[in-house]
C-alpha cells in the first residue's frame, strides 16, 4: 500500500521526477513516509477548501453537497421523516428540506440588481472629471495651434480646393455652385 | 409561502424555440441590413455619377482649372 500510494505521487510529479527520484534513492523515501504514516493519526485531515463545495450556478441545477452541512436536531428528525412517505410531508416541511439542501432558488438567484446605476453614474463621474482635465490642458499646458487654422488660410484653403475641383461627384466640389459663386443650397 | 400552484413552465423544445427566433432574426436583419445599404448609399451613389458624367466635358473642365492657377504645368492664358 506504501509503494501504491509512491507510485501515485510517482505519476502525478511527472516522469522525469520519477526517473530523479528512483535513482536517488526510493527505499529512503518510503521509509520517510512509513514513518509519519505510523507517527500521527494515519490520514491527514481533508482540509475545507480540498472538499466538494456548494455554488448557487445558474448552469449547474444540482450542486455536489446539500447546502446546510450540520443538520439541527429538528432537521435530521425531519431528514427521518422524508425517508417515509412524502405525501405525510407538509407543505413548510418541503419548503424546510429543500432550503436545507439549496441557498437559494432560480428566482433568488437570478434576480435583478441596481449595480448597473452605480456603475453607469461611476463611468460618467469618471468622463467628467476628465473632461474638466481635458478643459484645464488646453488652457494652462498647450501652445498656440498651427497658423493654417486660422480663418484666412482655411477660406485660401477651401477656393484652392474648389479651383481644383476636388471631390466634384459627391463631395465638397458637388456642394458649391460655380455660375453664382456661393454654397449651394 | 402560497399554496396556490405557479402555471407549469415551459420544460422542453426550449433550444428549439431559441433557434427558430434566432435564425429569422439573422436572416431579416442582414437582408434589411443590406437593403438600407443598398437603397440608401449604393444606388445614390450611382445615381450621383451617372448624373455627374452624363454632361461632363472635361476639355473645359481642365480651362476653367487651368484659369484658376492650380497647375504647374498648363499656365493661365
Amino acid at each position: 500500500m506504501l509503494l501504491d500510494s509512491f507510485h501515485l505521487g510517482l505519476v502525478l510529479n511527472g516522469m522525469l521526477a520519477s526517473r530523479a527520484f528512483s535513482l536517488i534513492g526510493k527505499r529512503a523515501i518510503s521509509t520517510s513516509i512509513c514513518m509519519r504514516g505510523h507517527g500521527q493519526a494515519g490520514v491527514v485531515k481533508a482540509e475545507d477548501f480540498s472538499l466538494p463545495a456548494y455554488a448557487d450556478r445558474r448552469d449547474v441545477p444540482l450542486p455536489e453537497v446539500a447546502f446546510v452541512r450540520d443538520l439541527s436536531a429538528q432537521q435530521k428528525a425531519l431528514k427521518e421523516k422524508e425517508k417515509a412517505s412524502w405525501t405525510a410531508l407538509s407543505v413548510d416541511e418541503k419548503v424546510e428540506l429543500y432550503r436545507i439542501k439549496f441557498n437559494e432558488s432560480y428566482a433568488e438567484m437570478n434576480r435583478g440588481s441596481n449595480e448597473w446605476k452605480t456603475v453607469l453614474g461611476g463611468v460618467l463621474f469618471f468622463l467628467g472629471v476628465t473632461g474638466l482635465f481635458l478643459v484645464w490642458q488646453k488652457k494652462y499646458m498647450y501652445g498656440p495651434i498651427p497658423h493654417t487654422f486660422s480663418d484666412e488660410w482655411l477660406a485660401m484653403q477651401t477656393k484652392r480646393m474648389l479651383d481644383m475641383r476636388i471631390n466634384p461627384v459627391e463631395g465638397i466640389s458637388s456642394q458649391w455652385d460655380f455660375e453664382k459663386n456661393e454654397w449651394k443650397k | 409561502m402560497s399554496s396556490a400552484l405557479l402555471p407549469k413552465p415551459q420544460m422542453r423544445r426550449l433550444l428549439a424555440r431559441r433557434m427558430k427566433f434566432h435564425l429569422f432574426g439573422a436572416f431579416f436583419v442582414s437582408v434589411g441590413c443590406a437593403a438600407l445599404y443598398k437603397f440608401g448609399v449604393a444606388e445614390p451613389r450611382k445615381r450621383a455619377y451617372a448624373e455627374f458624367y452624363k454632361n461632363y466635358d472635361p476639355m473645359k473642365d481642365f480651362e476653367v482649372m487651368r484659369a484658376a492657377g492650380v497647375f504647374e504645368s498648363a499656365q493661365p492664358k
